[in-house]
């Protein structure tokens, strides 16, 4: 165990102490997720299904569907995303304060889902968003949406306040905003951002 | 303890709490930020718009100024009526600071009167 890092050295104390500080800070972080209000297609109503009274997201303290990016948590891409709006969503994402996370809802956020040969349409916010939690279907239930908001509340729990493997929003040199694409003459430029993501490569023929 | 000279004590208890209130949980999220979660600003984070459109021009640059001069004729010919007449009806009665004051308030009025007609802003068509 000679390459273990410094910081993951058991301390008798502090490691108590800041574990204690970390479950809280992540507790009430979780129980507090306040999405960004947007729908861009008819996932959207789903969502919408979910934050009412028969679904009630409420229960999980994510029912504040904020109208500024300034004071939202989690942004739900729900639905298609054109080539049109790409630029916005990612403008919408830079503006949230940290920490912040995407969930791609339904098959379109995901890849595209049945309009991915349209000439418009993005083939899944992937390419320029740090997508945490994907929820497929077309449109998924709110039940769907749900048990992807649990896993979400799963991956903040389990997040680490220091130390290497701490979040990205954690890191003071990691920048909190990503490129914004522009309209060029046939496409979005770039296509998709290299740095977070990579179009999947075939296997070569034999 | 708060009687007699110390009646109003309890006015500086509560300036002090109303200071120290907000200032704890203020210091206490600036002093986890400085510990942990380090600021990241940004050029798109701090745009002034928060539509997800970009600004497609200067956000400062002058205003037609009409409106503001329909608003100082207003003024002029509405509001100083309106406090002409309970002037009119006392002015028997005012002791000479009052007076000052109501000529005071007259000529201001009559200077954005003379202003306006040197501006040829009195014409409609």
């Amino acid at each position: 165990m000679e390459h273990r890092n410094e910081e993951d050295r058991p301390g008798v104390v502090l490691t108590q102490a800041q574990a204690c500080i970390e479950w809280a800070y992540n507790w009430g972080r979780k129980n507090s997720v306040w999405p960004l209000g947007f729908g861009l297609a008819c996932c959207a109503i789903e969502m919408i299904g979910a934050s009412m009274a028969r679904f009630d997201l409420a229960r999980f303290g994510m029912e504040v569907f904020r109208p500024s990016p300034r004071q939202a948590d989690l942004m739900i891409v729900a639905g298609t995303v054109t080539k049109k709006i790409a630029p916005l969503v990612v403008r919408l994402y830079n503006q949230m304060p940290e920490p912040k996370y995407v969930l791609a809802m339904g098959a379109c956020a995901i890849s595209g889902g049945p309009f991915k040969q349209g000439y418009n349409v993005l083939k899944g916010i992937d390419r320029y968003l740090p997508v945490d939690v994907h929820v497929p279907g077309c449109p998924p239930r709110p039940e769907a949406l749900i048990h992807g908001l649990m896993q979400l509340q799963k991956i903040i729990a389990a997040q680490k306040l220091t130390g290497p493997n701490r979040p990205r929003f954690l890191k003071a040199e990691v920048s909190g905003e990503y490129p914004v694409p522009q309209y060029g003459p046939h496409d979005l430029e770039p296509g998709y951002t290299a740095e977070y993501w990579q179009p999947p490569k075939l296997a070569p023929l034999e | 303890m708060f009687t007699g000279t110390n009646a109003y004590l309890f006015l500086v208890v509560f300036l002090g709490v109303a200071v120290i209130f907000p200032l704890i949980p203020i210091g206490l999220a600036r002093l986890w930020a400085w510990t942990f979660s380090p600021p990241k600003p940004g050029f798109e984070k701090q745009a002034t718009y928060e539509c997800g459109l970009a600004a497609p021009e200067e956000n400062w640059r002058p205003l037609r100024p009409g409106y503001y001069r329909y608003a100082l004729l207003f003024l002029v010919f509405d509001v100083e009526v309106l406090f002409l007449l309970p002037a009119a009806a006392a002015v028997g009665q005012l002791p000479v600071g009052a007076w000052v004051a109501l000529l005071g308030f007259l000529a201001l009025l009559a200077e954005g009167l003379a202003w306006a007609w040197g501006k040829r802003i009195l014409t409609w068509k």
